[in-house]
């Protein structure tokens, strides 16, 4: 297993217009790792899961300052193209958000974008990705099928062949799982699982099971401040900070 | 108390069947008056016959509804892609500021009567095609003339009076998808542009082909703003600067001065003219359901 800082976060600052969401965030999101993200509802872990991506640039009045590097390049600076930040940072988000498609079209919706027009490559690519997300043998026979008509855990498997069709470096995974039920999310789970030897995955979750089952490191966030990052183990066994015990045991949040 | 709710709920009954019972009645009125000429002229020769000529007792109304069609098709050629780009613009991409703006004005072009219209065009866009467009047109086909009244001019205003109907329901038809759709495909490295027409135009478009459908029903059905800029030549049209009658405009023009079996010709025109509404309401109904279901 690599060291390598995929991602290296440097005294990150939000502003939802007055109203300050992450304050002077530092972290380093290790390759081949699945970094956790948990803490209270609004503590600014998911705008900061969206922030790695420019997903927040879609909301009016808000304000970025500090550094976020991808592979030493800062993805808000102007050597950074928007369209290959989001090629090589994927999303997967909370609700299972498939387009009113068909299966196959939606996992083509990216690589088409991106300019592969061979029906073969294509072909190629939707297995590929169907099987990456561990969906490929429930769904191979009805790839012509509308991908709505699908049960909510086979969508969000849906949305992260989708997600990987794109071939992404880096997977960012908005709460996947708490639109599913235990059955699929267990099947997501272990997907992270196996997903994370090809890609970095950073998934913000609200079950400390879940963060405690999938992830190798994981952040506490609490009011837009990251109280620590740890090795997962230590953070759920040995916590540094009193505020991290608290909210691991369930004293708040 | 009981006997005063009792009161209410039978004028509330009164209004709804008053309502309901209007429709029946057209209808009805409509066929009585129209069909036996129908039967007796014969449908085929009614509908198909090129010459309208009541005081030689001919009653072709092919050119009527080549009108009709030619007029609501240059409207929808030149109205529909403007109005769902406005529709585009105002749902996707102009800030609030000049959304506030726009689309009131957009709204308020609904409100403004039809003969207003007309109006204009007779007294701006008619001796413009006249005096402007014609020139061009000429210069390619030395042959070409008009005096302005004619289907373009027609199309023209029709386009801008279907403008509102097609704006306002494909823009809430664009609104209302689902912004999880637009996240996702940006996400997955799609531009703005690209979005719009691989996602939302596409999970819009019942709502937005409905919008076109009920914007085709308002171009039909118009009648004021057409009589005065189309020149009102019975006349199947060879191009789109010939002078034109529609449905609409025939039965407004004539109805004064009929004789009864020509008022009986007209009240035919109507029964086609309904036929005509009704197909179009029930496809829109039809494709509504059908793209819904998806």
């Amino acid at each position: 297993m690599s060291n390598y800082m995929k991602m290296r976060v440097r005294n990150l600052n939000l502003f939802y217009g007055d109203f300050q969401a992450l304050m002077d965030i530092n972290m380093n999101i290790m390759e081949n790792k699945v970094t956790a993200l948990i803490g209270p509802s609004g503590c600014g872990k998911s705008t900061y899961l969206r922030t790695l991506n420019r997903m927040n640039d879609l909301i009016d009045h808000v304000k970025i300052n500090g550094q976020i590097l991808l592979d030493g390049i800062d993805i808000y600076s102007d050597q950074c193209d928007l369209i290959d930040l989001r090629k090589s940072v994927g999303m997967v988000f909370q609700k299972p958000n498939p387009f009113p498609k068909t299966i196959y079209e939606n996992i083509v919706y990216g690589p088409k974008i991106h300019g592969i027009k061979e029906k073969s490559r294509l072909d190629e690519i939707v297995e590929k990705s169907l099987r990456g997300a561990a969906i490929w043998d429930e769904v191979k026979d009805r790839l012509d099928k509308p991908a709505l008509g699908l049960s909510g855990g086979q969508q969000q498997r849906i949305c992260i062949a989708r997600c990987l069709a794109v071939e992404p470096d880096v997977i960012l995974m908005d709460e996947p799982t708490s639109a599913l039920d235990p059955i699929s999310t267990l099947k997501v789970e272990n997907l992270m699982d196996e997903l994370k030897k090809d890609y970095t995955i950073v998934v913000v979750t609200h079950n400390m099971q879940q963060a405690g089952r999938v992830s190798d490191y994981t952040s506490f966030f609490l009011n837009g401040e990251i109280i620590e990052t740890d090795l997962t183990e230590n953070i759920f066994s040995n916590p540094n900070d009193k505020r991290t015990e608290d909210y691991i045991t369930g004293r708040f949040g | 108390m009981k006997k005063y709710e009792k009161i209410i709920e039978a004028f509330l009954l009164i209004c709804a069947t008053v309502a309901t019972l209007s429709v029946f009645l057209i209808t009805f009125f409509i066929f009585k008056e129209g069909l036996p000429i129908l039967k007796e002229y014969g449908i085929i020769h009614f509908v198909f016959g090129k010459t309208w000529s009541p005081t030689n007792g001919s009653y072709g109304a092919f050119p009527m509804i080549m009108g009709s069609i030619s007029v609501t098709l240059g409207a929808l050629i030149i109205g529909v892609p403007m109005g769902i780009s406005c529709a585009v613009f105002l749902a996707e991409i102009a800030p609030k500021s000049i959304v506030k703006i726009f689309k009131p004005a957009i709204e308020l072009l609904a409100g403004i009567p039809s003969v207003v219209y007309g109006f204009f065009g007779l007294a701006i866009l008619v001796p413009l095609i006249r005096m402007h467009i014609l020139p061009i047109i000429q210069k390619f086909n030395g042959e070409a003339y008009t005096s302005g009244y004619s289907i373009l001019a027609g199309a023209m205003i029709l386009a801008v009076m279907i403008l509102p109907t097609i704006v306002n329901i494909s823009e809430n038809a664009i609104r209302s998808v689902p912004i999880e759709y637009k996240q996702g495909s940006l996400a997955l490295g799609a531009t703005q542009f690209e979005t719009i027409i691989k996602v939302i135009l596409p999970a819009a478009k019942s709502g937005i082909i409905t919008s076109v459908v009920l914007g085709m029903g308002r171009a039909v059905g118009e009648t004021m703003a057409v009589i005065l800029v189309t020149g009102n030549m019975p006349k199947v049209p060879g191009s789109v600067l010939d002078s034109v009658s529609t449905l609409t405009g025939t039965i407004a023009m004539e109805m004064g001065y009929a004789t009864p079996t020509h008022q009986k010709a007209l009240f035919a025109t109507g029964v086609i003219l309904f036929v005509f509404i009704m197909l179009l309401n029930v496809s829109a109904t039809w494709t509504m359901k059908r793209l819904g279901g998806e």
